[in-house]
């Protein structure tokens, strides 16, 4: 190349050119290289995430069923929600009383038993691999069956409630405890979230607690004053995790009352109704409307949760 | 010195009593699992007198009846799972693959916002794009075929993934890509033979939750399968719900307990990934 440029040294254009000629092109294949890498996820982007969430905005202002066209009607689908959709507000009301009830057992439970875990015990790895396995096959239909079984008339708990002598209800059919058959199916999956404490706990140096110990403090002491503060972060992080996945739950909720959502509506979820009423009323504009106020609660419910953990998180800095 | 501190002043007994009750919140914990095993092996008549966790007497009844009991084999359910499944994790991996090293690795225009949308679409909730979705995988004709529930994952449509593998690869030496890229490898070369392969724990970690996702979804598969030839195994396991009458368990607990093989054979296999990829992300699995 140096060569070339000295034979042409006599004519100032070439002599300039050819490293800028270069260069742009450099630049640009560079550009085309990274985009060819990432023309899979750009197109996915814009198909499957970015052009459906705009449509789908468009049609919750309308009225919409799939086969005619659409039919605008401005802001109405949400005005009918929040004032006259009782199937709406029964929804919501079931889907908050489930997170509210499953999702702080559920962190309980899994901090409780990683901080067992947690003290140089024997044979962690095969405990937390036993307490991890509902986790892994929770989310299956299989699961949700065996659960419908359990709790049923017939059902593995009445059977041993007969065992002393007491006669059990039919715990998936009394719109009372329906829903709480499924707060104890979450609160089962348990270990999913313990993983994650686990890995916290091993995160706080031990000098603490021996530096603690020795200036006198008690067990409790410990654990209030060096356990949970250095563990918030993680205990944020499980928590915005698991309210965001809890919200979504559909398949036990669709498995254990058949579609339905009863008992009288104990266990309507709110995806659950979101399918209804797309998927079987065909109200696709007012499912969308639904799927709009899913986001809001959702990214409503993470931002509450940023914006206080600066009141609550202790981050290490 | 601290250490053999710990170890005598703590008693035996108290150890003893915490394993003793770890146990038996195990057992407790995995008691229906087993419960719903043994039960698959029992005759009919004995499944809800019987408590206990060893089928006496033990048939294979179940299994035999259950594997066709709604006119189309289970087999063919399973294998409906399984090129669902493999599609959805053969193109997550690759498409996954293939942005995060452009994010992780390379230099372009507009990355940063590129970057940023990556991260917004993680927490998105299915249900936001779910309806055009549908809209347009009817008006493609796709209804009633795997396209919308194996296409999609082809367009690296999880960006959580994307995110994980790009944390990875930012993990690892430079140095090796350096020098590929000095000995005159190209960007792909450089990729497929440097990063892919040092990026092996983070893809099968993606493989992984990617099948047992696939494998136990419902709701999409509710949605886009309505012909039973082309029913999944979690939709057989549904149709086969509504099918049967109350009173017989049996062939309903046998084909449950098939369907949970694949996820259970993971989870013998590859428990430390699974353990590592809960802890490291957070993933629910």
């Amino acid at each position: 190349m140096r060569h070339t440029l000295q034979t042409s040294s006599g004519d100032g254009v070439s002599v300039v050119t050819p490293p800028r000629r270069l260069r742009m092109s450099r630049e640009l294949r560079r550009n085309l290289v990274a985009y060819a890498f990432l023309t899979p996820w750009l197109l996915g982007l814009l198909i499957f995430s970015a052009g459906p969430i705009l449509a789908s905005a468009y049609l919750s202002l309308t009225r919409y069923d799939l086969l005619s066209p659409p039919e605008w009607r401005g802001l109405t689908n949400y005005v009918v929600m929040f004032t006259r959709d009782p199937r709406f507000a029964k929804a919501l009301q079931v889907t908050a009383n489930y997170v509210l009830v499953s999702v702080p057992l559920q962190l309980a439970l899994a901090l409780a038993i990683a901080l067992v875990l947690n003290r140089g015990i024997r044979a962690l790895s095969l405990y937390r691999a036993v307490y991890y396995l509902p986790s892994l096959l929770g989310g299956s239909i299989a699961i949700a069956i065996l659960w419908r079984q359990v709790f049923g008339l017939d059902g593995l708990i009445n059977r041993a409630l007969a065992l002393i002598g007491i006669q059990g209800i039919s715990w998936i059919a009394t719109p009372e405890t329906a829903v709480y058959t499924l707060v104890l199916l979450r609160v089962w999956q348990f270990g999913s979230p313990m993983i994650i404490f686990l890995a916290g706990l091993k995160q706080i140096p031990r000098e603490f607690y021996e530096s603690a110990e020795i200036d006198g403090a008690g067990r409790w002491n410990r654990f209030w004053r060096i356990t949970i503060p250095l563990l918030t972060p993680i205990i944020f992080f499980n928590l915005v995790l698991q309210i965001i996945s809890a919200f979504q739950t559909f398949t036990q909720a669709f498995i254990v009352s058949g579609g339905t959502g009863g008992p009288v509506n104990s266990t309507l979820f709110y995806t659950l109704y979101l399918y209804q009423q797309g998927f079987s009323a065909f109200n696709m504009g007012y499912a969308s409307a639904l799927a709009w106020v899913l986001l809001g609660i959702i990214g409503g419910l993470t931002l509450v949760a940023f914006l206080s953990s600066k009141y609550w998180v202790y981050y290490e800095s | 010195m601290t250490t053999s501190l710990h170890r005598t002043r703590r008693p035996v007994l108290p150890s003893m009593l915490k394993h003793g009750l770890l146990l038996l919140g195990a057992l407790v914990m995995l008691y229906p699992l087993l419960w719903m095993l043994s039960s698959s092996f029992k005759p009919e008549n004995v499944i809800f007198k019987d408590l206990g966790l060893i089928p006496r007497p033990f048939t294979l009844e179940h299994y035999v009846s259950g594997w066709t009991a709604i006119g189309v084999p289970f087999s063919r359910f399973y294998a409906n799972s399984f090129i669902i499944s493999g599609l959805s994790v053969a193109g997550t991996v690759l498409s996954c693959a293939l942005a995060a090293y452009a994010f992780a690795r390379l230099d372009f225009r507009l990355k940063r916002l590129w970057f940023a949308l990556m991260l917004g679409t993680i927490m998105l909730p299915y249900h936001v794009t779910l309806i055009p979705r549908y809209i347009m995988f009817f008006q493609l004709g796709w209804i009633n075929t795997i396209l919308p529930l194996t296409v999609p994952h082809f367009f690296a449509v999880s960006s959580f993934f994307v995110f994980l593998i790009i944390q990875f690869i930012r993990g690892l030496p430079r140095d090796l890509d350096d020098a590929a890229a000095i000995d005159g490898a190209s960007e792909w070369q450089t990729f497929w033979h440097i990063v892919v392969p040092l990026a092996t724990p983070a893809l099968v970690t993606t493989a992984i939750f990617t099948f047992i996702w696939s494998w136990d979804d419902f709701f999409s598969q509710l949605l886009y399968l309505n012909r039973i030839t082309s029913y999944t195994v979690s939709l057989g396991l549904r149709a086969f719900i509504d099918s049967q009458d109350r009173s017989s368990f049996g062939p309903l607990f046998a084909m449950s307990v098939i369907s949970l093989i694949p996820a259970f054979v993971i989870f013998i296999v590859a428990q430390q990934q699974l353990v590592e990829g809960v802890s490291r992300t957070g993933l629910k699995g």
